[in-house]
């Protein structure tokens, strides 16, 4: 029998429940993230009016640059402040 | 085993302790002789030879002499008329701790408790290199199994304790020891004096400057391309000369691929993963070089990025794979220029401008017509810069009928291809050969990726 090192950082995969599935969206708040691509906002200009046409409040936000991850405070408050959050990517 | 007379002489004359290894009546059965029946003694005070002489002053090694010496050992014991009957001079045997067929066995035993990563039991129906692959370890070639003996092996390469933390490996923000360098330097192939290049280009990779993460995320088929300078290529045999970006150098060939298998495997960065790579390089695998200093006309590549022809470096540049650039014919330094320019204007894309920068291997045949025409490396940097001045007319958006392009109100503009910089030249490759290389970058700056070099300590 062979023992070897795990190679890994041993992260055992936390097992994080996403919030339950709205029924509706009316009433409650989404986030829209624009990552910073070209044409995301045209993007998400459309998905703000589809989701206000649901009865949505719509917050944007948007990622200083889209090659890094998005900064620790801006997580945080879209958290604190949205229902639910769509993330964009656009090329 | 010829000094037996001696102890038993010594024993007799002064405070001694024999140590003997695989016989436990040798020199004699008496109270002075200690038998090292599992060679830990022999082990922790790193007996190499037998004989070995230690001065041992409270509990601690004040001097040792190896081998046998009468004068030696006459002068290190204070004990006079030690073996007149034999040879002066004798230079001993090897110590069985350090036998080749106990040694691993004996590290594993001895100091396998400073490792600290998860042991994985495969099973006995497993093939080792097979379970490598179930278990997701490779980037799709096969790996050295890191066993606790050649993961010690491996941290004998570098004086760092094995729990210092070299960085935090991206896209899972993992903290990164030492020991786990070292245990995907094993899996790489690499020799234990590889290490502490593997472990700076670790540390240089997941700074912010260099930005691992986003090279990794993007689309673009880019990776860390290591440049390696210094002393340090010739003491562990890189290449420079022949074939130097291709196959068949182990150092070449293990050094980046290391790193990659630590963003795989610490960092969890994975092709359809975190890396979105439209369609990748074989460049990702691992791409690692040295410059051939000696034969360069120009100063160094590590001196033209601030540091001392002296100190070993390694540069990690964000590139994608290397792109030939064919020159037969040019005779003199400004024709090659010329064409170089000509050649460069494509990379990435000709309507691309100042967003990525390039690396320049130079072939030691086209080094040679800057060398004849005396021109250094701002002389020609300046000359290649004044050539890649591009007409914004011809490159932004629409014209000539193609929607890529730059913005529309660059046109008008003179535009440099490079940002400042941008150009880095290393020299390297065989005597033989007309052929240089470029190897395109991506978004450099703030919103991408920064070349970054650092010194490489042991």
């Amino acid at each position: 029998m062979t023992v070897v090192l795990d190679p890994t950082a041993e992260l055992r995969p936390e097992k994080r429940e996403r919030v339950a599935r709205p029924e509706s969206l009316n009433g409650l708040t989404v986030g829209l993230l624009d990552i910073s691509k070209p044409r995301g906002d045209i993007f998400l200009d459309r998905v703000e009016e589809k989701l206000t046409g649901l009865g949505a409040e719509v917050k944007r936000y948007k990622k200083p640059t889209f090659t890094k991850p998005a900064p620790v405070d801006l997580r945080h408050e879209i958290a604190v402040s949205c229902d639910a959050v769509i993330e964009a990517l656009a090329d | 085993m010829l000094v037996a007379p001696v102890l038993a002489d010594m024993a007799e004359r002064a405070d001694i302790t024999v140590v003997t290894q695989d016989d436990p009546a040798f020199p004699r059965a008496a109270h002075w002789v200690v038998h090292d029946d599992d060679l830990a003694m022999s082990w922790h005070n790193r007996i190499e030879t037998v004989p070995t002489l230690l001065r041992v002053d409270n509990g601690s090694e004040a001097d040792r002499i190896v081998g046998w010496s009468r004068k030696g050992w006459e002068e290190f014991s204070g004990l006079d008329d030690l073996g007149n009957d034999l040879p002066d001079f004798r230079p001993g045997c090897g110590s069985l701790s350090v036998d080749p067929n106990l040694s691993d066995e004996l590290a594993v035993r001895f100091s396998g408790s400073k490792l600290k990563s998860r042991r994985l039991e495969l099973a006995s129906l497993e093939d080792d290199m097979e379970a490598m692959f179930d278990r997701g370890f490779t980037d799709g070639m096969p790996v050295v199994p890191p066993t606790e003996a050649r993961v010690l092996r491996m941290l004998e390469g570098t004086s760092r304790a094995p729990d210092e933390i070299v960085a935090v490996v991206p896209p899972d923000l993992v903290e990164c020891s030492v020991e786990k360098v070292a245990v995907n330097a094993v899996m790489a192939g690499c020799r234990p004096e590889y290490l502490p290049v593997v472990l700076t280009a670790v540390s240089a990779a997941c700074t912010d400057e260099f930005n691992m993460h986003g090279l990794l995320a993007t689309t673009m088929p880019v990776g860390p391309i290591l440049i390696v300078n210094g002393p340090i290529r010739a003491q562990i045999g890189m290449n420079s000369g022949t074939n130097l970006l291709g196959q068949g150098n182990r150092a070449n060939a293990t050094i980046g691929r290391a790193l990659q298998l630590v963003i795989r495997n610490v960092g969890g960065g994975r092709p359809g993963g975190v890396d979105r790579a439209t369609q990748g390089s074989p460049s990702k695998i691992g791409l690692c070089f040295a410059e051939d200093e000696e034969g360069s006309a120009f100063d160094t590549f590590a001196e033209s990025r601030g540091f001392d022809r002296s100190a070993s470096t390694v540069t990690l540049f964000p590139g994608e794979g290397p792109r030939l650039m064919f020159d037969q014919k040019s005779r003199s330094a400004e024709s090659l220029t010329r064409h170089f320019a000509e050649m460069l204007r494509v990379n990435v894309s000709p309507r691309i401008v100042m967003q990525m920068e390039t690396v320049i291997v130079m072939s030691p045949e086209h080094m040679a017509r800057y060398r004849d025409a005396g021109w250094d490396r701002a002389r020609f940097l300046a000359e290649l810069e004044a050539l890649l001045m591009i007409d914004g007319d011809d490159i932004v958006a629409g014209a000539d009928g193609i929607e890529e392009g730059m913005p529309t109100f660059l046109a008008g503009h003179q535009l440099p291809k490079f940002p400042p910089g941008g150009i880095h030249v290393v020299h390297g490759g065989s005597r033989a050969g007309l052929f240089s290389t470029t190897i395109a970058g991506w978004v450099t700056g703030a919103t991408g990726s920064v070349t970054v070099t650092k010194e490489i300590t042991r």
